[in-house]
């Protein structure tokens, strides 16, 4: 009870049990130990507890039969203890209880109020342990240490049976165990627990170095650990956490980690066990403990490096601390050199103590193919899970020893966080630019993380790169011009694609030295330095290194400059430098667009040009580039407008060469999830230009136009023109370039837009056999090119003809498979062609088939909104055309009910879809009571006074074929919802009239509804519709008058012959 | 200045214009003038003058182009006087202005060359490298070999620029490295004037003369 309450229950802040699937079944196991308690241990039951628990109740005396003196309100029971006092005393609402026999005897009382009585007794006596046993049996029994001799502490007790009750002690014991265990059953861990702790006890170890540690502490906020090896409380392992650290790094504040099976992030701040709020997550999730903890103190990430590679190459923790005086040592010496040799240290520092590894420990290369062998290491520590840290790695060293092997064990760390650390690398090897994709939120939302510092992994030697470039760096910095030009072009010839070059040139000073040659006067170094620059930022790191030394400002500058090839390498550095947020920010904040855009100027259609003309052309191209770069964020978009780079662009865009057009149509298209751009791409004549390029050999340029098209065709004159310039053809063979997805993606992103008119659609699409070959897309495909597929397979659904196509090409089949996604966007657009397909009735008997409908349905479950009501939109033609829609619609177990929970949403769409498909649903009668039963009356009358149009509309729809069922129309009535449905009739909205017309003539077979439409004045209005040319519409408010004015006449009556 | 004076500089003019590349007539006429007018502040101080002494070139060199370095300003001195008289005449003068202002890719590269080939023997040696390099590094007083720097500075470029493996720098060598790498061609001192100050030289010149 005790364990189990403290370590399993979620209490809210207010001191009270959650309501948590957690938390009833711990209570329901609780009560049937009381319950059954008296009836199997009669004799613990009798002992008396040390203290009596209180709970206010909601019991009354009237409750309380034989056994019990009753006076009044208040009740004693006849069982006494020694002193004479009643075992069980209420006065209400306070009750005490002071044995178990009568807490079971209680909680049968309580019938089925027994869990709420439970409930409350735990949570106003928290320390019930405490109360039962006396503080010194519950110590012992929170410990959980079985073995601890309990005896004793009945010698210091003064008290009765003792016996007894070490008795009652066991059993309390047991249940909590068998409780505890239960509820584990209950959640399964996932993650590798022995990878994790030795992670944690890595780091623990790196806490206890004196003045060299990288952290002042480690520990866990709980030092109970589950059988299943959490130490998190049951009900946040629900959730996948697996423990809380509180990690005290040296130079910044402490860290609260959670370790959970998705990974590791900072909470709200647990300090200790038992912290009721805190947990939510307040960081990124990292997907090891290193990364996070790099990130958040640089003071670790600096050092960390270092020590792994000490630690990886060297055996056990002893040896750890050997290698650690030396450097200490090392420490000392360098304190005698001069000061200002001092900032180089840090380099030198990892040299030496690099060499130093080498010079001991010479066998390291043998080590490391030992090291992958490490995973033995591993099953041999998780035998010895339960030991302590310490224990562990010194058994594994004597193992080890035994062995004879040297070392099998890199470090512990690394082997958990390697997963982490290879992403990483392989996030910086795609081309950011690869990444970059059709659909608007791309732009923003794949934006390249800034990623933490990492310095060159010094568990490999150091390449012979390295030293070379730190000999340069140091020319550079100690030479004159024609020195430092000659050094440049040395430092050209490495590799600087390669990481280890970029990194060493970071790594030994070299950044801050070839940004201070951007602000030299001499162009020839600008020259070389830019060179460099523009070819090392493409790793990520540096990139956001060069932001950091505010190296882009001065590149900003050198756009001015008067000498063409500077403003060129300077505008490339950009593009290339630019590709995350901040950096774009900065090139705004220094006027860079602008100096980008005026870039752009230059004479491009011309057959011949001189070679300053070519040399402008190459300026505008790199400015076209840096552009592109910067275009990836809105407020960079607009500026790009301001000054006034669309026509420019435009201008470029008839230029004939590829690699111009590229960057160009890059921005075009990047700029066109902006309405402005849309039009002016629209105005400007861009199209043309751009549906010309389509037909260009180059794929990039090919997808970038049509991902332009994807994004500007949103606008239906835009649709027009690309098929008065022929560009839906070129489209459609794009569709053959199955290869090339990202083209793939745009193409298909393309025509789903251009099919949105259907003039399109009859005119051209169906001409190339469109239809066919996105059918043959559905499968097999990434999900950005199904969701464009689907999205054009949907507009084309609109046409009759299209439908029987996409069922006689076997579209269906797989259209309902995708049913089955996740991705919120696809569904969307599933859910709206497979809505399409099934307003016919052969394709709706293949869906049915399919099983496609309860698909659908089951879709209402979905978080996103969109997708509910996507999905709820496609059920309306599902129940429409199905055969036997009803017996259909009741076989889906649970189905009525959750679209009438549905009706609770606030978001007005879901819920005028959901109107929408109960109005198909109500046409049903033993359908529609069920809907009724589930509530489906008053949900529907509380929606009411809306004012969306379109929910009134489909709103209406609902009540009025609701009303057909038993005392529903009065129910309405009494909801108060015929006030509001008179009010519709003032909309502007016809199609509101139609549907709310016929719910009113529906409500107004009840007679005190046709009272309340009087009152609310809703004859006039409907005399006015009775004139519309739409004859249902005419009956409905017709009839729904004449049955007013039959209870008028009645009520005349009434009161002329009574 | 009389009238035959200005038909005489007219007709030296028209000549001119023809040997050389890259000025027109004007160009050649304005340069002319300035080169007496160089000639007089040398003449001002009395002594006879077949040109411009290496004395006012350097001056020149220094005040117009911005160039510090005696040493390469000697250099591009001795470049200029191609008939190795101690003077720059008229002819020298506008023929080296013509690649020094506004030369071609190749003539630059022959006159680079020209310039850091030393004792012009139509090879650049490890010794003129270094001679010519020996000043652009700051010597660490630490260091054992002060020259060591320098010395690796050299055999860095030279593995780079000795495509033939000679251990020199013929110029073709010179040639292709720089046609590879531009920022190799004034690659041991500047001796070309960088962009600015050939702007202002030229208005200075051909503008602010066509006025007069």
């Amino acid at each position: 009870m005790g364990l189990s309450l403290t370590k399993a229950a979620q209490w809210t802040t207010a001191g009270k049990l959650e309501f948590t699937p957690m938390n009833e079944s711990l209570l329901k196991e609780l009560l049937s130990f009381v319950e059954d308690f008296s009836s199997r241990h009669p004799q613990e039951a009798e002992h008396v507890f040390e203290e009596p628990l209180r709970w206010s109740t909601t019991l009354g005396a009237s409750d309380f039969k034989t056994d019990y003196y009753i006076s009044g309100i208040d009740v004693q029971s006849h069982e006494k203890d020694s002193g004479g006092q009643p075992l069980l005393q209420l006065s209400p609402p306070t009750v005490c209880v002071r044995s178990f026999s009568q807490l079971s005897k209680l909680v049968h009382l309580a019938a089925d109020k027994k869990l709420e009585e439970l409930r409350a007794c735990l949570e106003e006596n928290k320390d019930a342990m405490v109360k039962i046993l006396g503080p010194c049996f519950a110590d012992i029994l929170e410990k959980e240490d079985t073995h601890t001799d309990v005896l004793h502490l009945v010698d210091k007790d003064q008290g009765k049976d003792p016996e007894f009750k070490i008795n009652l002690f066991h059993l309390l014991q047991n249940m909590n165990k068998q409780l505890l265990s239960k509820l584990l059953e209950e959640i399964e861990v996932e993650l590798n627990l022995t990878a994790l702790k030795n992670d944690i006890e890595s780091l623990k170890r790196l806490c206890s170095e004196g003045e060299k540690r990288l952290l002042k502490s480690v520990r866990y906020t709980s030092d109970f650990e589950f059988s299943n090896g959490c130490r998190a409380p049951l009900w946040r392992q629900v959730y996948g956490d697996i423990c809380y650290l509180v990690v005290e790094p040296c130079d910044t504040e402490n860290l609260y980690i959670t370790c959970s099976t998705a990974g590791f992030f900072l909470n709200g701040g647990i300090k200790q066990e038992g912290a009721e709020s805190g947990y939510e997550r307040t960081s990124d999730t990292y997907k090891d403990l290193l990364t996070l903890l790099k990130s958040r103190s640089p003071y670790f990430a600096e050092h960390i490096n270092k020590q792994a590679s000490a630690v990886q190459e060297l055996p056990s923790t002893q040896s750890v601390h050997r290698h650690v005086e030396s450097v200490d040592m090392e420490e000392q010496g360098e304190l005698q050199r001069s000061y200002e040799q001092q900032e180089k240290n840090v380099q030198d520092k990892s040299r030496k103590q690099h060499l130093l590894n080498k010079k001991k420990y010479e066998p390291c290369p043998r080590w490391k193919k030992l090291g992958l062998m490490s995973p033995c290491g591993k099953a041999e520590e998780r035998k010895s899970r339960n030991s302590s840290g310490m224990e562990m790695s010194s058994e594994i060293r004597k193992k080890k020893q035994g062995s004879g092997a040297k070392s099998k064990m890199k470090a512990e760390f690394s082997l958990s966080s390697l997963p982490g650390r290879l992403s990483s690398s392989q996030k910086i090897k795609t081309p950011a630019r690869a990444t970059e994709l059709s659909s608007e939120s791309s732009s923003q939302s794949e934006e390249e993380e800034e990623q933490s510092e990492r310095r060159l992994e010094s568990n490999t030697d150091l390449p012979p790169e390295y030293w070379q470039i730190q000999k340069l760096v140091k020319y550079l910095k100690g030479g004159d011009q024609t020195a430092t030009v000659l050094t440049l072009c040395a430092m050209l010839d490495f590799n600087l694609m390669q990481e280890t070059c970029q990194l060493a040139i970071r790594d030994v000073g070299g950044l801050e030295v070839l940004i201070n040659l951007l602000d030299t006067d001499e162009v020839k170094c600008k020259i070389g330095s830019l060179k460099i620059l523009r070819k090392i930022s493409h790793n990520v790191q540096i990139r956001q290194t060069i932001v950091d030394m505010g190296g882009l400002q001065s590149i900003v500058k050198i756009l001015d400059s008067p000498v063409k090839d500077l403003k060129a390498l300077a505008a490339e550095t950009i593009a290339s430098v630019a590709r995350f947020r901040r950096a774009r920010r900065t090139v705004r904040l220094y006027g860079g667009i602008k100096k980008l855009v005026n870039l752009l100027h230059c004479v491009t259609n011309l057959a011949s040009l001189t070679a300053n003309q070519q040399k402008d052309v190459e300026v505008a191209r790199c400015g076209a580039l840096a552009l592109w770069s910067c275009s990836k964020c809105t407020k960079n978009k607009e500026a790009i407008r301001k000054a006034g780079g669309i026509p420019l662009l435009g201008r470029l865009l008839k230029s004939p060469h590829e690699n111009m057009l590229v960057p160009v149509v890059g921005t075009l298209q990047e700029c066109a999830s902006q309405e402005s751009y849309r039009i002016a791409i629209q105005t400007e004549g861009m199209v043309k230009d751009l549906v010309k390029n389509l037909n260009s050999d180059n794929e990039e340029l090919q997808m970038h136009c049509a991902n332009a098209i994807f994004k500007c065709a949103e606008d239906e004159q835009t649709r027009d023109l690309v098929r008065k310039y022929k560009g839906l053809q070129p489209l459609v063979s794009l569709l053959a370039k199955v290869n090339n997805k990202q083209l793939l993606a745009a193409a298909t992103g393309a025509i789903w837009k251009c099919s949105i008119s259907v003039d399109n659609v009859a005119e051209r699409f169906q001409e190339y056999k469109v239809l066919e070959s996105l059918v043959e897309l559905l499968t097999d495909q990434p999900e950005d090119v199904l969701v464009n597929v689907v999205g054009a397979l949907g507009e084309f659904a609109q046409i009759p003809a299209s439908k029987t196509i996409i069922r006689q090409c076997g579209g269906i089949k797989p259209l309902v498979n995708l049913l089955s996604g996740t991705n919120p966007e696809l569904l969307v657009n599933v859910t709206k062609t497979v809505g399409a397909c099934a307003t016919d009735q052969d394709n709706m008997a293949i869906i049915d088939q399919l099983d496609g409908v309860r698909l659908v349905w089951s879709l209402l479950k979905n978080p996103s909104a969109d997708v509910q009501s996507s999905a709820a939109w496609a059920l309306c033609p599902c129940i429409e055309n199905a055969k036997d829609s009803g017996e259909m619609v009741r076989s889906l177990v649970g189905g009525l009910e959750l679209i009438v929970n549905l009706l609770k949403s606030t978001n007005d769409e879901v819920l005028a879809s959901v109107c929408a498909a109960i109005a198909k649903i109500a046409k049903d009668k033993e359908n529609l009571a069920v809907l009724t039963d589930h509530g489906v009356v008053p949900l529907l009358a509380k929606l009411t006074n809306t004012t969306d149009d379109k929910l009134r509309q489909h709103l209406a729809e609902a009540i009025g074929h609701c009303c057909m069922w038993g005392s529903n129309r009065a129910s309405f009535g009494e909801a108060g919802a015929v006030a509001p449905l008179v009010r519709y009739l003032k909309s502007k909205d016809a199609t509101v009239h139609q549907s709310t017309a016929m719910a009113l003539y529906q409500l107004s077979k009840d007679p005190s509804n046709c009272i309340t439409m009087h009152e609310k004045g809703v004859v006039k209005p409907l005399i006015h519709i009775m004139g519309s040319n739409d004859k249902t519409l005419q009956e409905a408010a017709a009839g729904c008058v004449r049955n007013i004015r039959l209870l008028a006449v009645a009520n005349r009556k009434a009161i002329l012959f009574y | 200045m009389s009238s035959l004076n200005r038909k005489l500089i007219q007709t030296l003019a028209e000549t001119i214009s023809k040997q050389v590349d890259h000025f027109n007539k004007t160009e050649v006429e304005c340069l002319i003038r300035e080169f007496n007018v160089l000639l007089g502040e040398c003449a001002a101080s009395g002594r006879a003058v077949n040109g411009l002494d290496k004395e006012k070139f350097r001056s020149i060199l220094h005040n117009n182009f911005g160039m510090t370095d005696d040493m390469i300003m000697d250099l591009v001195f001795r470049t200029f006087d191609r008939d190795n008289d101690s003077f720059v005449s008229l002819k020298e003068w506008i023929e080296g202005l013509s690649v020094f202002l506004r030369g071609t890719m190749d003539e630059k590269i022959k006159y680079c060359f020209q310039v850091y080939d030393l004792n012009s023997d139509n090879y650049i040696s490890r010794e003129e490298m270094f001679h010519l390099l020996k000043n652009s590094l700051i010597r660490q007083p630490t260091e054992e070999d002060p020259d060591e720097g320098i010395k690796d500075l050299v055999e860095i470029t030279l593995k780079r620029m000795d495509h033939d493996h000679d251990g020199r720098l013929s110029f073709s060598d010179f040639e292709k490295a720089v046609k590879e790498e531009n920022l190799l061609l004034e690659a041991f001192g500047t001796c070309l004037p960088d962009i600015m100050s050939t702007e202002a030289f030229e208005q200075h010149v051909f503008q602010e003369q066509l006025v007069l």
